[in-house]
């Protein structure tokens, strides 16, 4: 059977038309196809939430879903949000408080922060803590990181 | 890791889900969510020929309550179960339990039918499927079948499903009026799968237990229904001699393995804990 699949979606907003190996994931299709290295690659078995991507308004495990399953999908990545400016003020708020260190989980960390702030515009510290439960990081020790996020969720209700 | 080479086909309907099954076997993988089966691939602990991605199949993914059995189709995201009103209304054990699975971006994924199939024995839907008498709805070529939770696991990420079967939804009668529900679980991180977790449902009238079911995950090959436990329970007050006896019934019922969070000493120590703050927090 043929191992590859023609996959056509969109990617911040720009239509794409690739074949790809069946067995490319969508992070790596991102990284490597397309060039858009902000979506990183940690552990590739779920843990990290580094390669978190956005599939159809939700953030998903961007090493756990197949390219050829976003066949049809709007796939949004951190280039696309930052360049739109929909998540300046996390941005903002990140790189004040130094909720950024290396970096490396930062993407990610973006993505799912602003999916909490969508869902929930009035998060406690708790809410925020337990949202970002599955995005690792190995520098901050997360209180900058949560502060951050309460600081913007505070101001976007002012 | 990467997976090693495979095709990828996206089925339309279950007619060719069972053909595509048919035609190779063993060699074929059914892919819901992908949250579990992803990984294992990445890590190159299996490694089949073809994926057949059921999630654009039609009318797999809802969740319906005809006022007496709460029926949630296979593709139903872990997200949108626990989002549900209908599922917090019917089986509020299993939208207690939602939280603990995992973390949003894999809750957008994952499916419940994937969950059940995969049969994690630390996962939180299969034990709690025992605890709610649920029903397995599996489909073949040959029509549907219904199999009890409680018949449905038979060990380690060993099921009642057969290789040319589907596991297409899952029935809930609706819980009865007056019974109570109460899930916890120790993890080291929040989602992460539990190193113990405990699920309970049934009735203390008058202080006194009747109807109890306890499942515990994370205590064995499979969700486990602890009957001895329950037995102790049934008829008697509820008070520290009661509880005492159910927490000394479990070494009849569990039999934990020994994994990564520790010995099986450690985890029986644990089911015991977390049997007395169930019971606490059912009483409340
Ligand atoms: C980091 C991480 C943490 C997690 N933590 C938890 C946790 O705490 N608790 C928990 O319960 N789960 C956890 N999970 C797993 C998650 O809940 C999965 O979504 C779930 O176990 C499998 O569902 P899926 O739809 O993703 O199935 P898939 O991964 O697609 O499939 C899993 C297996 O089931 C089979 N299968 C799937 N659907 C069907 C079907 N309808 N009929 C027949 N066979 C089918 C597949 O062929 C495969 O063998 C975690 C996953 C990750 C990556
Ligand atoms: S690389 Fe996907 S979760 Fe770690
Ligand atoms: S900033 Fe380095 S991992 Fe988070």
């Amino acid at each position: 059977m043929d191992q590859n699949v023609d996959i056509t979606l969109t990617v911040n907003g720009q239509p794409v038309t690739r074949r790809v190996p069946a067995r490319t994931n969508l992070v790596d299709f991102v990284r490597y196809e397309l060039e858009l290295t902000g979506s990183h690659v940690g552990c590739e078995h779920g843990v990290c939430g580094a390669c978190t991507i956005r599939v159809d308004g939700q953030i998903v495990r961007g090493c756990l879903m197949l390219a050829a399953q976003a066949d049809g999908a709007e796939v949004e990545t951190i280039e696309g949000l930052s360049e739109d400016g929909s998540i300046a003020d996390l941005q903002q708020a990140f790189h004040e408080r130094n909720a950024v260190q290396c970096g490396f989980c930062t993407p990610g960390m973006l993505l799912t922060a602003e999916e909490l702030l969508q869902k929930n515009p009035t998060p406690s510290r708790e809410d925020i803590r337990e949202f970002i439960s599955g995005n690792y990081c190995r520098c901050t020790g997360y209180q900058a990181i949560v502060d951050a996020i309460e600081r913007v969720a505070n101001e976007r209700n002012a | 890791m990467k997976p090693a080479p495979f095709a990828y086909v996206r089925a339309e309907n279950l007619a060719q889900v069972f053909d595509l099954l048919d035609e190779h076997g063993d060699d074929a993988r059914i892919l819901a969510g992908g949250q579990s089966l992803m990984a294992t691939l990445n890590m190159r602990l299996s490694a089949p020929e073809v994926l057949i991605d059921i999630n654009h199949i039609d009318g797999l993914s809802d969740i319906t309550n005809d006022g007496t059995t709460l029926r949630i189709g296979a593709l139903a995201r872990h997200s949108q179960v626990l989002e549900s009103a209908d599922v917090a209304k019917m089986a509020p054990l299993i939208a207690q339990a939602m939280p603990h699975v995992a973390h949003q971006a894999i809750r957008n994924r994952g499916t419940f039918g994937g969950s059940i199939a995969f049969a994690d024995p630390a996962a939180e839907l299969p034990a709690v499927s025992r605890a709610i008498d649920a029903k397995i709805l599996l489909q073949s070529r040959n029509g549907t079948r219904s199999v009890a939770a409680n018949d449905f696991y038979l060990g380690l990420f060993e099921t009642a499903m057969q290789p040319d079967e589907l596991l297409v939804g899952v029935e809930v009668p609706g819980i009865a009026d007056g019974e109570r529900t109460a899930f916890l679980e120790l993890a080291r991180r929040s989602g992460d799968y539990a190193i113990v977790g405990i699920g309970v449902q049934g009735r203390i009238d008058g202080g006194t237990f009747s109807d109890m079911r306890l499942v515990f995950l994370g205590a064995g090959d499979r969700p486990i229904l602890a009957s001895a436990a329950a037995d102790v329970l049934n008829g008697n007050p509820h008070n520290d001699e009661t509880v005492a006896a159910a927490q000394a019934a479990l070494d009849a019922d569990l039999d934990p393995m020994s994994d990564l969070n520790g010995p099986p000493e450690m985890k029986m120590h644990l089911a015991r804990v977390l049997t007395k703050r169930a019971l606490t927090a059912l009483a409340a």
